[in-house]
C-alpha cells in the first residue's frame, strides 16, 4: 500500500522543501520506492534543493494536462536509487492545479511508488490545500516561534476538516511535528520556545527535531539534499528522524546543548 | 527600563511568556475545532439512506462539512448525482 505524505505549515520559510528533500532521499536510501512532488506552482525549488534543475524537461502541470505522461516527466536522481521528483510548473496561472487532474496522477503515482512526498506551498490557499487534500499522513513543519507555531495549529485544523480523509469521513491524517530551526541553547536559555512547549500546545506527535544548522544552507547551495551531509548534525538529525519514522527506536538528539569537544569533533556544523 | 530588559532581569525568558500567549489563541482558535462533531458521521449514514430511497448512490458521492466561523457554523451538505441517474445537481 502506497502512502501519500504532505509536507506542510502553513506559515512559510520555515523547512518544508528543506525537509521534503531529506525525507524522500531518506526513504529511498532504505529501499523504498519515494517520488517528491513539488506543489509550489509558480515558485519551483524543490529541482534546486534536489541538485536536478537542469534536467527539468515537463512538469505536473504538463501531465495534468496530458501534455507530457510521468515517464518523460518524473526525473530520476542520480544519487540515489529508487527516488523520483515531479517539478512543479512556473506558470502564473494559480488554477492550474485541479483537484480531478492531481487526483488522477496520484492515483497512478500510487501503482509504483511506496511514498508519495508532497511539498506544499506555504499559506492556506488553493496550492496548500490541494497538496493536503489527498494526503494519509503529515509531517507539520514548524519553526519554534510564535507565529510558526499558531500557523501550524491552523493547518492543523485543516487536515482535520478539509482532507479528503475528512470529508470522507475516513481515519483521520496521521500528523507527526518536525520541529525545524532549533537552537537548543537559546531554549535552555528560556529565550526560544523549547521542544516541550511546541508539543505541549500542538498537541501532535514528535517525530524529529532538526537543529538550526550551516549544514542546510552549504546542502542546498550543493544541490545536496542535506540528509545525504551524514557528518552534519541537521542530516544526522533527518536520519535519525526516517527511522523513526520506519518504527525504529531512536532517542531524540540535539535537544541539549553538546559539550564543546564532543561535539565538534563529531559534527562538522 | 525597556521590554526586553525586564524580561532579562528576571529568570523568566521572552519563551515563558511566547507560550502562555500562544496557549490562549491557540485555545480560542479551535474553538473545539480539533473535535469536529461525532455526529457527522451518523449524520452522513441517515442522509444516504434517505437518498437511497429515491436514487442509487455511493458513499462518496455524499459530502458533509461543517465550517466554523466567527460566530455562526455553516454546516455544508453536498450530495452528487452520477450522470445516470440525471436529475441535476445538488
Ligand atoms: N535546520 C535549518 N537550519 C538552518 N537553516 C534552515 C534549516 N531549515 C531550513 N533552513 C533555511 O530556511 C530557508 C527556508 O527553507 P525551505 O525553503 O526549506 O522552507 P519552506 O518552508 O519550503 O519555504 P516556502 O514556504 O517558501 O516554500 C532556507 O534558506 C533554508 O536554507
Ligand atoms: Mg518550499
Amino acid at each position: 500500500m502506497s502512502k501519500v505524505i504532505v509536507v506542510t505549515s502553513g506559515k512559510g520559510g520555515v523547512g518544508k522543501t528543506t525537509t521534503s528533500a531529506s525525507f524522500g532521499t531518506g526513504l529511498a536510501q532504505r529501499g523504498h520506492k519515494t517520488v517528491v512532488i513539488d506543489f509550489d506552482v509558480g515558485l519551483r525549488n524543490l529541482d534546486l534543493i534536489m541538485g536536478c534543475e537542469r534536467r527539468v524537461v515537463y512538469d505536473f502541470v504538463n501531465v495534468i494536462n496530458n501534455e507530457s505522461n510521468l515517464h518523460q516527466t518524473l526525473i530520476k536522481d542520480k544519487r540515489v536509487e529508487n527516488l523520483y521528483v515531479l517539478p512543479a510548473s512556473q506558470t502564473r496561472d494559480k488554477e492550474a492545479l485541479t483537484r480531478e487532474g492531481v487526483e488522477r496522477v496520484l492515483n497512478e503515482l500510487r501503482q509504483s511508488f511506496e511514498y508519495i512526498v508532497c511539498d506544499s506551498p506555504a499559506g492556506i490557499e488553493r496550492g496548500a490545500l490541494m497538496a493536503l487534500y489527498f494526503a494519509d499522513e503529515a509531517l507539520i513543519v514548524t519553526n519554534p516561534e510564535v507565529s510558526s507555531v499558531r500557523d501550524s495549529d491552523r493547518i492543523l485544523g485543516i487536515l482535520a476538516s478539509r482532507s479528503r480523509r475528512a470529508e470522507q469521513g475516513d481515519e483521520p491524517v496521521k500528523e507527526h511535528l518536525v520541529l525545524a530551526r532549533y537552537a537548543p541553547d537559546r531554549a535552555n536559555r528560556g529565550d526560544m520556545l523549547s521542544v516541550d512547549d511546541v508539543v505541549e500546545i500542538l498537541g501532535i506527535p514528535l517525530l524529529g527535531v532538526i537543529p538550526e544548522s550551516q549544514s542546510v544552507l552549504q546542502a542546498s547551495n550543493a544541490g545536496v539534499p542535506v540528509i545525504l551531509d551524514e557528518q552534519s548534525d541537521a542530516g544526522v538529525a533527518y536520519n535519525d528522524l526516517i527511522d523513526r519514522y520506519l518504527g525504529e527506536n531512536r532517542p531524540h538528539r540535539f535537544l541539549t546543548v553538546e559539550k564543546k569537544g564532543f561535539f565538534r569533533r563529531l559534527f562538522r556544523n | 527600563m525597556g521590554l526586553l530588559d525586564y524580561f532579562r532581569s528576571t529568570r523568566r525568558g521572552t519563551a515563558a511568556v511566547a507560550k502562555e500567549r500562544l496557549q490562549i489563541i491557540v485555545a480560542h482558535e479551535r474553538g473545539g475545532r480539533r473535535h469536529s462533531p461525532d455526529y457527522l458521521p451518523a449524520l452522513k449514514k441517515d442522509l444516504l439512506d434517505v437518498v437511497r430511497k429515491y436514487v442509487p448512490i455511493s458513499q462518496n458521492q455524499v459530502k458533509v462539512h461543517l465550517d466554523r466561523r466567527e460566530d455562526y457554523e455553516v454546516l455544508e451538505l453536498n450530495i452528487t448525482l452520477t450522470d445516470e441517474d440525471q436529475a441535476g445537481h445538488k
